[in-house]
């Protein structure tokens, strides 16, 4: 009986799940595998139950009906040998081997010190907005929303339909770059829906919170805007300015990185054999990226790669998207001078930015002033040491998370067996240890998947998931000129490597 | 509807909570090296600011469901 | 004006170098290439250790701790000192038998050291497992921290009126100074090479390996652990020369972190961890410690210890190249007798008398540097 492809997908969120249906439709077994107790990722927080039309109805309807092993409330620790990934969940350390690991880990808020900023009820905009979907209780408080992104408009919506009092938005993009955004937005018609209702909200543009202020807790917000600054009576402050993204299992793993992103060709394999990476964490992009980017690697990782190709260009249109937004949303570099030299810039270790003056390496001012050397390991001042004062961040902390010593002995075991067959590259054979890659190869003949996979019975694509409706809002390749312009766009270059993949026949 | 213990205090919580719901309005999880009140920032278990004992082990309150008799001590 | 010495290596040697070379009166210039203790110092446990492989390398240690006790009041809190004291713990009958003679050697060199038999050891460390037999007590032992420490000796040594340069890299040694990397040249009267492994990029045949250790930090849990532990087996490690090896090494820091060690490995290069080192490491710390399994690890990582063929350090003249000499190749002793090397390298420049017999360590010993 021939041997499943095992496809580990980490993150289930809309990239790691349109990955998982993808993967699995093609007759792999795939493992998926996320921190919080319920799919979804961030974006889709509290759907898991109710959503019914849409990709989330879609993805969450094709993963109830699938054979796809979803492993909630795990989060990774450690990769004690390639082709095995520890966990850490509520019943302790579980060791996952696989032949393909696709990390769909997303993208966290970047937050930028101020006065204030450790206040109780001062949190992040998606932070703020996590919590009331995991049941906290906002009817009625004063709330203001502040940062950057599209993010708070969306969270300053959602923070009113739950009862709270929305005092101000301000967003510190100032206004002409945000109306550039204007003529994306109309192409865009299910995004455009979303965005209306944001009209009615009380948003500021070129403002942001220079102090937050109260005793013990949140009580008064100083707001920078166009006529001054204005003091308002808060009890709670949403407040992040973009987002990062999450690689730390990526660099954990060895794999290249380029301008802070994992390196991906187009069927979005990284540079380590067997490891490919989709949604922000090859770009920051939102829920369009990330289905096209999961899609893609799912069908790839399952030894599909004819079919991720045709992919290819309604992918490219949703990167297009993310760097539209990526410039009008860029920070204005005064951001970084809203935190006084009291202001603590590492929380962990109560570390103010007075402290860290004069240091030109991260990794001096960890040595020296412990920047960086608390419970989060980095993961919260290393982007705002990165704003202010130019330090490149770290490398990833080992073990990924905090865990016990007797869990991590569990987390590191496997060291010296090797399950199944050599699934990799040669060169990565009977290599116990990652960080010694063996080059970057996308030939394409590398994506077919050496192991004997089941055969494809002659179904069509949309019948092989085991839901009865294919799949809808897909973004699915448009017909006639617009098809063509994309993918010109690819073969004049827009990727990397795109010219060793895209074979010229191709449209 | 579960019932925890928030440092001895009962705590009544919606249906699929996360135990952030339970540390009040504002949230405060702990506090801080010097003794200042922190709450949860990222809400997505990334910060660890809301790191709470379940039970005697240490968790991220963010990222746990409320499970009826859990007793749950800030840090 | 052209320094007496210029220093190559901000670790902890070169700075201990630095201080003392210019409170004996000469004209210093430190060049680091990164940052102050960021290299093999800052993978070091700053363990303060009367170690006894030999008559003179205890000597060479309480040297090392005297010179310490002497700097601490001039370096100021940030050193971190704490006088924590040692416990080396015997786990079976064969490491209990040899603990009654090695306190004599320690009260003999005047190194107060207790013998502890099961009882008084685990009451003088209740978190000690069953398995514990006894062990030795060396009060005299401390920690400190070490980035913490090169940095207070290089700013001390400014205001001795040393010259920093930091963020600068040595290219090359030429006859009489440096050059940069940047293709500008540093002259000096003499040159210490304090630069730890990267000594070897600057004089090809040095005798000197990378030796990789992995280290674990915990948590904060004050009061769990009172002394710096070390099993027995210690010694047979570091002075060994087998491939892998791990020896049980837990410190208590003052904010109640612990910190984890220590592996012995020849022959990998790569800053990797390596999982079946670091669990080892654990797993052989459990079996000291049982209440570790359940305090969280919040980083571990990797050190390369510079190593001679024989575990000395190089300190001295390089014959055949006057005015160069070494002051590298501490192992897993350096934080420990940085100081006393620096008293080696004043004696030598100076030609004053040596503190200590200075023969073990000289470059000389070995036929690679001996040119004379």
């Amino acid at each position: 009986m021939a041997e499943k492809a095992r496809i580990l997908i980490v993150g289930a969120g809309p990239g790691g799940l349109a990955a998982a249906i993808a993967a699995a439709g093609a007759g792999a077994s795939v493992t998926l595998v996320d921190a919080l107790p319920e799919p979804g990722g961030q974006i889709w927080r509290g759907r898991w139950s109710t959503a019914s039309w849409g990709p989330a109805g879609t993805l969450f309807r094709a993963l109830r009906a699938s054979a796809v092993d979803l492993r909630l409330g795990r989060r990774v620790v450690t990769a004690p040998t390639s082709g095995r990934l520890g966990l850490i969940g509520p019943d302790g350390v579980e060791c996952v081997a696989y032949d393909r690991l696709i990390l769909a880990t997303g993208a966290r808020e970047r937050f930028l010190p101020f006065p204030g900023w450790t206040l109780p009820g001062v949190l992040g905009a998606g932070g703020l907005q996590a919590l009331v979907k995991g049941g906290l209780e906002v009817r009625g408080k004063r709330v203001v929303v502040a940062g950057s992104g599209p993010l708070l408009l969306a969270v300053a919506a959602f923070l009113r339909a739950k009862g709270a009092e929305v005092l101000a938005v301000a967003e510190q993009a100032g206004l002409r770059p945000l109306l550039g955004l204007a003529p994306g937005l109309l192409r865009r018609p299910r995004l455009l829906a979303q965005a209306l209702p944001w009209i009615t909200l009380p948003l500021h543009t070129g403002a942001w919170v220079t102090r937050a202020e109260g005793t013990d807790r949140l009580q008064r917000v100083h707001l920078r805007t166009g006529c001054g600054i204005r003091v308002l009576e808060a009890d709670l402050l949403a407040c992040g300015f973009g987002l990062v993204a999450n690689l730390d299992l990526a660099q954990l793993l060895g794999c290249e990185l380029r301008a802070g992103l994992v390196a991906v060709d187009p069927l979005q394999r990284s540079s380590i054999p067997g490891v490919f990476a989709a949604g922000e964490t090859t770009g920051i992009g939102g829920v369009d990226k990330a289905l096209a980017e999961g899609r893609i690697a799912g069908l790839a990782a399952a030894g599909r790669p004819a079919e991720a190709r045709r992919l290819l260009p309604a992918a490219g249109r949703t990167r297009a998207w993310g760097s539209a937004l990526e410039a009008a949303f860029a920070l204005n570099p005064a951001l970084g001078d809203l935190a006084q030299p009291d202001t603590i810039l590492c929380r962990c270790e109560e570390v103010t930015v007075a402290a860290l003056r004069g240091f030109s390496r991260g990794r001096d001012a960890r040595l020296q002033a412990r920047c960086g050397m608390g419970r989060c390991q980095g993961r919260t001042c290393g982007p705002a040491a990165e704003f202010l004062f130019g330090w490149t961040p770290g490398g990833p902390r080992q073990p990924l998370v905090p865990l016990t010593c007797a869990d991590l002995v569990d987390a590191l075991e496997g060291v010296c067996e090797r399950e199944g067959p050599a699934m990799l590259a040669p060169a990565m054979a009977g290599q116990g240890t990652r960080g010694e890659r063996c080059g970057i190869s996308f030939d394409e003949r590398n994506a077919v998947m050496p192991w004997p996979l089941p055969a494809p019975e002659g179904r069509s694509p949309e019948a092989r998931f085991s839901c009865a409706s294919p799949l809808e809002d897909w973004p699915n390749p448009p017909a006639g000129l617009a098809h063509d312009k994309h993918a010109s766009e690819l073969r004049r270059g827009a990727f990397p490597f795109a010219d060793t993949l895209l074979d010229p026949e191709q449209p | 509807m579960p019932r925890i213990l928030v440092d001895g205090s009962p705590v009544d919580l919606p249906e699929g909570a996360l135990l952030t719901a339970a540390l009040g309005c504002p949230p405060v999880a702990g506090l801080s090296l010097s003794g200042s009140p922190r709450g949860p920032l990222c809400g997505m278990g990334q910060c660890f600011e809301c790191l709470v004992l379940v039970d005697g082990c240490e968790r991220l309150a963010c990222l746990t469901r409320a499970v009826a008799g859990m007793e749950v001590r800030r840090g | 004006m052209i320094p007496d010495v210029l220093i190559v290596g901000g670790g902890v040697v070169g700075a201990a170098c630095a201080l003392a070379l210019a409170e004996a009166g000469c004209s210093v210039t430190l060049v680091e290439a990164e940052g102050l203790g960021s290299g093999a110092t800052a993978a070091a446990m700053g363990h303060l250790v009367a170690l006894d492989g030999s008559p003179a390398e205890l000597a060479f240690c309480r040297l090392g701790q005297e010179r310490w006790r002497a700097l601490a009041p001039e370096l100021g809190p940030g050193l971190e000192l704490d006088p924590c004291g040692t416990l080396w713990l015997a786990a079976d009958q064969e490491e209990w038998d040899l603990v009654a003679p090695r306190c004599e050697v320690y009260r003999a060199s005047g190194i107060p050291a207790q013998l502890l038999d099961a009882r008084a050891i685990h009451e003088a460390e209740p978190c000690l497992g069953p398995d514990i037999v006894g062990g030795m007590r060396v009060p005299g032992d401390s920690v400190i921290y070490p980035p913490a420490a090169a940095r207070l000796l290089a700013e001390a040594a400014r205001r001795a009126g040393a010259t920093l340069r930091i963020g600068t890299a040595v290219a090359a040694l030429v006859p009489g100074g440096v050059r940069l990397l940047d293709d500008t040249g540093l002259r000096g009267g003499r040159v210490v090479l304090a630069a730890g492994s990267a000594s070897r990029a600057l004089l090809p045949g040095l005798p000197l390996v990378r030796r990789k250790g992995h280290l674990a930090i915990t948590g904060r849990h004050p009061g769990f652990l009172g002394h710096q532990l070390v099993e027995l087996g210690y010694l047979k490690s570091a002075h060994g020369s087998e491939t892998d090896s791990v020896a049980f090494n837990l410190q208590p820091r003052p904010n109640g972190q612990l910190l984890l060690g220590s592996s012995r490995q020849f022959g990998d290069e790569q800053p990797d961890l390596r999982p079946a080192m670091l669990r080892r490491m654990i797993q052989r710390a459990l079996g000291y410690v049982p209440g570790l399994a359940a305090l969280p690890v919040l980083r571990a990582w990797t050190g390369f210890r510079p190593t001679t063929p024989d575990h000395r350090p190089l300190i001295g003249p390089v014959p055949g190249r006057p005015g160069l000499f070494l002051a590298c190749g501490h192992e897993g002793l350096g934080i420990t007798t940085a100081p006393s090397t620096a008293e080696l390298i004043v004696s030598a420049i100076l030609g004053r008398p040596p503190a200590l017999d200075p023969a073990p360590y000289l470059p000389g010993r070995f036929p690679e540097l001996n040119h004379a």
